[in-house]
């Protein structure tokens, strides 16, 4: 068994263990058995990083298993430069959602532990694999537990936002089904990705397939405009379904775009980069408007991950070094910034119970450590030079200004709208004198919130100071998958 | 060949036939006071099916072809694997079905066994008949048992009632059934399937008597299936018959019906292919579209599954009709093999939710409701669990094993190279997706509501381990499907071959 398998299945076996340890009489030993689980796994990850090659753009730690015979479907994993990136941030988000969910959960924590570890090592997966159907039956398979953790352990509207977090994206990933039935008829029968990137195919089904690709990963995103199940959702979901939402589920979409999109489809991802650009800079825009006018402060964040990922996609679509890297610099600081400010509205909310913005006010002055953080978290949010957020913003819009000066300005637009949004609701919430009783007794923050929000801040400044060793770890990567796009695929050009 | 009778393909049959009549004399035996479950029965039957469902497999295995009596019989590995499936199906059935059936006072006499185990014969008799006569005969022997067993409580209305109903449209079915055989008996000379193909293959006679035929015998197996238009009494008959038989008639009698529907159309009527293609196709599309829509608006789970199987007859269909095609046999194999796949998937997964249903019930209370499943989960995970494995399964969710049966027949039909087959090929996604939604609100009600009572779920210690083994296949045939789908395609292969 390799090195990825090991960081795939590990935290489902630990999670169908937990699953079967029972019920909350043995609550704790639950937790602390989970605790293990996810750092065992995180310590997977990280030695995946440490075989990991530099300076290649090939698959490194291949696993290739005949899985399906009569489909020619294949047990096959591997990690490039882009992948091995997320399957770290995975492994690490999972270990801070199972310290943040530690006392909060204290009702069937056996199932809501088993649940993320499962969906970790799911979603593991889906960075994971090479095989076209592989990442089909991971992608879906983190449905199942999302919408059973924010069925169960979710807010008020939580059946609304569940069925609508199931139902929207399996729309979108079932024409991407068709669209992989599709290419395996077209290929001769095989499901294998690499196979795929050197299938000539028309302009015609080029554009079929990338709009049905598009339907999956667009919504996943989420991109204007089927983005609105994500508020919803993140209202609704708990703490840590909202962590794990935005900091990794969202990626799915952007990653998908960078394995199947792009290089299967490149003359199609040409033709319709206007399009994408597009709608990628009215997410940036017109959603970081609409996240300044937010009350609940859930949806706030959730909006400006909307806008977020706006950047990532119109990184991708203006096809340069710069732009792509960008973009996947952004999807990591996302990843960690978007955990952080949902994990600080969480932190809130286990005290107060409100995620309104009006029912705070002053919180720093009962609170002094907590607000550090969150206005750490809330910088990065907005972009600050010296965060994990800045870095990818900036070269999104380096590499835009390159492709049109306009473009940039437009894009750049989105530092403003981040500093209004997320500064606004700084000093709303954790500024001002004390707005009331329950902020009066808010206690500050305990050794378990510290230390996770101490991990995050860490890593958020870490990636701002010096994002070298993630662009270096994703150069050879990037540049192929340049190569890849730059050359047409239609039989006669 | 023809000379001899071959008793040796038959050995199966004869020993449930033989032991069909040992055990309804050994039941008479039996005080039903001193042994309300007839443990002596269940137990002789349960060990009848699993020798049986063993011998089958064994020759299964094997790969063999052959003919027996007369031509009458056929005996390849298709037919073998699927009567191995049936008759595990029929012991999670019984295993499942006693407990249930004890409270509801049907085991006060052995009827219950001894005419599924009847029922079963004719499923063996459908599945390995190769002549026009001996299908209706293994057809009307499952059936008759069936509507007997429908109505097994008699003091029930409901019951009495869908027994009914079952009977007269069954009937009915049958008559069609019937009709189209004398149909094609009449323009061909005979009553062997392999001699009506060769009939026909001489292109000598009228088209139009053929189709005529073809017409009536595909609307007699529509219903067996139970496809729209179809399908009226399935919706009843599932609500209104007790649980057990609900369970008897989902089950096992699916996998004839589909050996029927091979033997009937691909080995004996596929000259007349783009004729009874037509039809299913309608019927497909139809049973897709009814079938889902007519599933969300229920608040029964009995009916809505039965609605849900409507839509899953059609989703398996669509893999009988993309094998036509144009002198692609791997393609034809392919496609048929999807739709075997599938219906033994569908069984499968069936087993397991009818297996909960009769497992919250309890004497004097019916578990039918959506709503009785309500918190399912803080009342009993594991069978909770089972439940929306199976019920994600249903909704073609991977990394279930509903989903690569979907996969595989939607595979068929987007290579078929159909005439608007990725058209329909998004059709019956777009439909997974409606029925995606009542799936989910069933697992809605067992996860996220509140229990309505705090009694725990008791399980006997039998049915407790069936039913995991029942759920974790599921979820391990979905993890690794391949060799289901080898054993599906060999047995396609091998038994089309000749």
């Amino acid at each position: 068994m390799g090195l990825l398998s090991l960081c795939i299945w590990a935290p489902i076996c630990f999670g169908v263990l937990i699953l079967a340890l029972g019920r909350d009489v043995h609550a704790n030993s639950v937790r602390w058995f989970s605790l293990i689980g996810s750092l065992f796994s995180f310590g997977a990850s990280l030695a995946v990083y440490k075989d990991f090659q530099l300076g290649t753009a090939d698959m490194q730690l291949v696993e290739n298993l005949s899985w399906i015979e009569r489909f020619n479907m294949f047990y096959h994993l591997g990690v490039d430069g882009i992948s091995v990136a997320f399957v770290i941030l995975t492994a690490f988000i999972t270990v801070i959602v199972v310290i943040a969910g530690w006392e909060v959960i204290t009702e069937r924590v056996n199932q809501y532990m088993g649940a993320f570890l499962i969906l970790s090592g799911v979603m593991t997966g889906v960075f994971c694999a090479l095989d076209g159907m592989l990442f089909y039956v991971f992608f879906e398979a983190t449905l199942i537990p999302m919408y059973l953790i924010i069925g169960v352990w979710g807010g008020p509207n939580k059946i609304y936002a569940a069925f609508k977090f199931f139902l929207y994206t399996l729309l979108g990933s079932l024409l991407m089904l068709i669209a992989l039935i599709y290419l395996y008829s077209n290929s001769g029968g095989s499901f294998d990705l690499q196979e795929w990137y050197k299938l000539p195919l028309s302009g015609y089904a080029q554009t079929l397939l990338f709009f049905a690709f598009f339907a999956a990963f667009a919504v996943k995103v989420p991109m204007w405009p089927v983005h609105t199940w994500l508020p919803d959702v993140h209202v609704e979901a708990p703490t840590g379904g909202s962590a794990v939402l935005a900091a990794i589920m969202l990626k799915l979409g952007a990653y998908g775009f960078l394995r199947f999109s792009l290089p299967i489809t490149p003359d199609a991802s040409h033709e319709w980069a206007w399009l994408m650009i597009t709608l990628s800079i009215t997410a940036v825009i017109y959603v970081g408007l609409v996240a300044i006018v937010q009350q609940d402060m859930k949806k706030l964040v959730a909006y400006s991950s909307v806008a977020h990922m706006g950047f990532v996609t119109l990184g991708f679509f203006i096809f340069n070094d710069l732009g792509m890297s960008g973009g996947i610099v952004q999807m990591v600081a996302h990843g960690f910034v978007s955990a952080a400010m949902f994990l600080c509205i969480g932190v809130l909310y286990d005290r107060v119970h409100s995620r309104e913005i009006s029912s705070y006010g002053g919180v720093v002055n009962t609170a002094p450590k907590f607000v550090a953080f969150a206005v750490l978290f809330a910088m990065a949010n907005s972009g600050l030079p010296g965060t994990a957020g800045f870095v990818g913003e900036w070269m999104v819009i380096l590499a835009a200004v390159k492709f049109n000066f306009l473009l940039g300005l437009a894009a750049a637009t989105a530092l403003i709208l981040g500093a209004a949004y997320s500064l606004w609701m700084v000093k709303r919430v954790y500024f001002g004198p004390v707005a009331n009783d329950h902020v009066k007794e808010l206690n500050d923050i305990n050794a378990r919130e510290f230390l996770m929000l101490t991990l995050l801040a860490v890593s958020v400044l870490a990636m701002g100071i010096n994002p070298k060793p993630l662009t270096d770890v994703m150069g050879p990567s990037v540049a192929q998958l340049l190569d890849q796009v730059a050359h047409s695929k239609t039989p006669n050009p | 060949m023809t000379e001899s009778f071959n008793w040796a393909m038959i050995y199966p049959e004869i020993l449930l036939l033989l032991m069909a009549c040992v055990i309804s004399l050994a039941d008479l035996s039996i005080d039903h006071l001193k042994s309300p479950g007839r443990t002596l029965t269940y137990l002789l039957s349960v060990s009848t099916l699993a020798v049986v469902a063993v011998i089958a497999a064994v020759n299964a295995a094997s790969g063999e072809v052959g003919f027996a009596f007369n031509n009458m019989v056929v005996y390849d590995p298709l037919g073998n694997w699927l009567k191995s499936f049936a008759s595990i199906a029929m012991i999670v059935t019984f295993v499942y079905g006693r407990p249930y059936s004890m409270d509801r006072g049907m085991l006060k006499g052995g009827e219950y066994f001894i005419l599924s185990l009847f029922a079963m014969l004719g499923i063996f008799v459908m599945i390995s008949s190769n002549n026009f006569l001996l299908v209706y005969l293994g057809l009307e022997l499952t059936t008759l048992s069936s509507y007997a067993l429908v109505a097994l409580r008699r003091d029930n209305g409901l019951a009495t009632e869908a027994a009914i109903k079952y009977f007269v449209l069954g009937a009915m079915a049958s008559g069609f059934l019937l009709y189209g055989m004398s149909m094609l008996y009449g323009a061909t000379g005979s009553l062997d399937i392999t001699n009506v193909f060769k009939a026909i293959m001489t292109g000598q006679i009228k088209h139009q008597v053929l189709v005529l035929g073809v017409v009536f015998i595909v609307c007699g197996l529509a219903f067996k299936f139970g496809a729209v238009p179809f399908h009226m009494w399935v919706p009843d008959v599932y609500q209104g018959a007790p649980t057990s038989v609900t369970l008897l008639i989902a089950g096992a009698p699916k996998l004839a019906a589909f050996a029927i529907a091979i033997r009937l159309l691909v080995d004996g009527l596929m000259p007349l292919a783009l004729e009874w293609q037509q039809m299913l196709m309608v019927l497909s599309i139809c049973s897709l579209l009814i079938g889902n829509f007519a599933a969300i608006m229920q608040t029964n789970l009995k009916r809505m599954l039965a609605y849900s199987t409507i839509s899953h007859m059609g989703f398996m269909m669509i893999g009988m009709f993309s094998g036509v095609v144009d002198n692609n046999t791997q393609g034809a194999a392919n496609a048929y093999s999807a739709a075997m796949f599938y219906i033994v998937t569908y069984v499968l997964t069936t087993l397991a939710t009818f297996g909960v249903i009769m497992l919250l019930s309890r004497e004097g209370f019916e578990s039918e409701e959506i709503s009785d499943f309500s918190g399912l989960n803080q009342r009993s995970p594991l069978y909770a669990g089972v439940m929306t494995v199976c019920l994600f399964s249903l909704a073609g969710v991977p990394p279930l094993v509903g989903f690569y049966a979907k996969l595989a027949v939607l595979q068929s039909l987007v290579s078929s190279g159909l005439l608007g087959g990725v058209g329909i090929a998004i059709f019956a996604v777009a439909m997974s997706l409606v029925g995606a939604f009542y799936y989910l609100r069933v697992i809605k009600v067992m996860y996220f509501d509140a229990p309505l009572t705090a009694t725990t779920v008791a399980a006997t210690q039998d049915v407790r381990i069936v039913l995991s083994l029942n759920g974790a296949l599921v979820i391990l045939l979905g993890l690794l499907p391949g060799g289901l789908m080898t054993i599906c395609s060999d047995s396609i292969v091998r038994s089309l071959g000749n």
